[in-house]
């Protein structure tokens, strides 16, 4: 029994947040909305480089020998800087699906970072997201795995996201095997994607705690007023107890436990929740600053908002854990 | 990172599953409030004491068996699990104990510790006064020296079973003179000294679960001064910090409570109604939160965690408490009204953000103390 993260684990965190931190993202987030990705594009290479495109893929095809324990780490630095592209796509969810399909062909490229996937998997994920800087697009329809062919696109609310309608190209599997690799890839994507949403809440509470000390009203940093404070302590407590979700359900993926959906799905629903109440104590904290794009909080409190309901939705995710509990796997 | 049980973990497990399969009372005891309940509740905790489950992390030497934190959460997990009768020495193993083993002496330990676990001395808290509540370092109560200890004046209110204890731990003035927060010394005094009058209160429960005690020259020798005299203060934070973390209302609790809700669902619950179901769901997934936050810190390296995170626990449990059980109600419609478990659960868990410091005392804690937030006026 052991829910903490060893020394090696916080090293490969502190890795990436320093890289992203000394990548001056707030420009690469505006870059990459107006439609020049390439300096985000640079980012991601240097996170293939620390091994973060290579958590899902086996060593055979390029990968590392990683646990989803560190697919969550990574992906929660990711959130907290808010990077763009598609993140739970590319790392998590297309590798798991192509691997256990034995479509191996394009995992090297994915695991060096020379690719960037998405998919689209209807209905949980009608659309694909960003598929214009992704050289891999692929497409769950039904018992077939195939090329997804991008048609129309849709702007997200998160400036620096786009999703994209696709037809079916040619086939890459298809059988009884692909319902089972698409829950599996479906539920890794959704735990990357809730370790997103917990990075990005955890930002969303540090750009809050340091804009209340800073910023004075009634002759006072608001963060002395009560009303700030308590708002506040609520966001911790929100992101203290979802945490630990999120480790449990990377253990049971991994374990291939018999909980293992219901583990993601209260994962996901903890973080979507504890990330969106951060979302919004954020703004009132920022007042009208959080309000304008140019305030620091814009991409994070729009990227929360595109990611809540990107894998699943809370809704379905309760459901979900509800049947479970009615099968009888209550603990 | 894993969540295995090793072996030993498994057959720790087993064994206290089967004990208390064979002995938890089918009907639970009366109250602790009454003779016969007290009497009851007494017997029971000699039972586990023999058993060598009443005090499982404690030191072999008083009545424990070394058990790891992990183990601990086990025995409760069991322990609730099975419907165990309420600790009626919850205040003496959850609270004082541990600030025993922190702060006391080894003599007050061979002393007390091994009376505590079999239940021999029941113990009561004795820190709230009329005008000292949130505001605990405003206590007036006072100890004045005396020939080999103090003599105690004052009084103390809203303390927990001190209608059915034997002894209780409470903070006194001994230094007058000093800041609010010095000066003030942890006493353990007898209940049924001369010059203590305990005075039952009735709660929402309709239970006798907490008193007054006046108390009009006590003596308490001064073996029974719990750390330093006038260090009062850190040794009460001390216990604190174990009434708001997991050791007073451990995970087992909430856990067990979170499978019954689920049951009740199944058993009533209108398939139609997905807000109510959510609701369900969410306190099945706060309550798992709980019992894997627990685990964290049972396996984390010591001196991790900073001292003030007893406070996001405390939140955490109590706010939880009260949705599993306001839950139910609602899932009961309106049979809600009628004496059972879950209405008694309900009275119960409203108590929770109030007493070891209201919840909004914490939330100020974690957002000056773990936040770093500037700190201000209340």
């Amino acid at each position: 029994m052991n829910l903490n993260l060893s020394p090696e684990q916080r090293q490969f965190a502190a890795a990436i947040g320093d890289l992203l931190g000394a990548s001056d993202l707030g420009a690469v987030i505006r870059d990459w909305a107006a439609g020049d990705h390439a300096e985000g594009l640079a980012v991601w290479r240097k996170l293939a480089d620390l091994g973060v495109t290579a958590l899902a893929i086996p060593p055979q095809w390029g990968g590392l020998p990683a646990h989803p324990v560190d697919l969550v780490i990574a992906c929660e630095e990711l959130g907290y800087h808010a990077l763009p592209g598609p993140v739970a796509e590319s790392i998590a969810a297309v590798p798991t699906l192509l691997s256990l399909l034995g479509v191996t062909e394009r995992l090297p490229d994915l695991a060096s970072g020379a690719v960037i996937a998405t998919l689209g998997a209807p209905p949980e994920l009608p659309y694909a997201a960003d598929a214009h800087v992704a050289g891999l697009v692929l497409l769950v329809d039904g018992d077939e795995l195939r090329c997804g062919v991008p048609e129309s696109e849709w702007p997200s609310v998160d400036e620096t996201r786009r999703v994209f309608a696709l037809r079916a190209g040619p086939v890459l599997a298809a059988g009884p095997a692909v319902a089972g690799a698409r829950a599996r890839a479906l539920d890794v994507g959704a735990l990357a994607c809730a370790a997103q949403l917990l990075g990005a809440g955890r930002a969303l509470l540090d750009k809050s705690v340091r804009h209340a000390g800073q910023r004075t009203q009634f002759g006072a940093p608001i963060g002395q007023f009560q009303a700030v404070k308590h708002r506040l302590a609520d966001v911790a407590i929100g992101l203290e107890f979802a945490r630990p979700l999120l480790y449990a359900a990377a253990i049971a993926l991994a374990d291939d436990a018999a909980t293992a959906g219901r583990d993601t799905s209260a994962a996901q629903v903890a973080c979507a929740d504890a990330a969106q109440r951060a979302a919004r104590a954020a703004l009132q904290v920022h007042g009208a600053i959080g309000y304008a794009v140019e305030g620091g909080v814009a991409p994070l409190l729009t990227k929360v908002r595109a990611l809540l309901p990107a894998w699943g939705t809370p809704s379905a995710h309760r459901a979900r854990i509800m049947a479970a509990l009615s099968d009888g796997a209550v603990s | 990172m894993n969540l295995d049980l090793d072996e030993d973990a498994r057959a720790f497990q087993a064994e206290v599953r089967g004990w208390l399969a064979a002995n938890v009372p089918r009907a639970a005891p009366p109250p602790v409030d009454t003779a016969e309940g007290n009497a009851a509740h007494r017997a029971w905790e000699r039972k586990l004491a023999q058993a060598g489950l009443s005090v499982v992390a404690w030191p072999a030497e008083y009545g424990g068996r070394d058990a790891s934190a992990l183990h601990w959460l086990l025995f409760e997990e069991e322990y609730h699990a099975a419907g165990g009768p309420v600790r009626i020495n919850q205040n003496g193993l959850f609270l004082l104990a541990p600030t025993l083993f922190t702060h006391g002496t080894a003599e007050q330990r061979a002393r007390l510790l091994p009376r505590m676990a079999r239940a021999d001395d029941v113990w009561a808290q004795a820190w709230s006064e009329p005008g000292a509540g949130s505001d605990l370092a405003a206590i007036r109560s006072r100890a004045e020296r005396t020939d080999g200890g103090w003599l105690l004046h004052g009084q103390k209110t809203w303390s927990s079973r001190a209608c059915c204890a034997d002894r209780a731990f409470g903070l006194f003035r001994t230094d007058p003179a000093a800041g609010p927060h010095r000066g003030l010394t942890y006493l353990l005094f007898d209940l049924r000294a001369d010059g203590v009058t305990v005075r039952p209160i009735r709660q929402l429960t309709g239970d006798n679960g907490f008193a007054e005690i006046f108390l009009d020259g006590v003596f308490v020798p001064d073996d029974d001064v719990l750390g330093e005299v006038g260090g009062g203060w850190r040794v009460a934070m001390s216990t604190a910090g174990h009434e708001r973390g997991t050791s007073l209302r451990s995970p087992g609790r909430f856990s067990a409570a979170a499978t019954r809700l689920v049951e009740l669902w199944r058993e009533i619950g209108d398939p139609a109604d997905g807000a109510l179901r959510d609701r369900v769901v969410d306190g099945w997934i706060a309550a798992q939160a709980y019992r894997l936050h627990g685990f964290a810190a049972a396996s984390a390296p010591p001196g991790q965690s900073s001292p003030f995170a007893a406070s996001l626990t405390k939140v955490f449990w109590s706010e939880l408490d009260i949705a599993l059980h306001e839950t139910a109600l609602e899932l009961l419609g309106p049979r809600a009204e009628l004496p059972g478990d879950w209405l008694a659960g309900y009275l119960f868990s409203l108590a929770g953000p109030i007493y070891a410091g209201t919840n909004e005392i914490q939330r100020t804690v974690i957002a000056e103390r773990l936040l770093g937030l500037p700190r201000g006026a209340r």
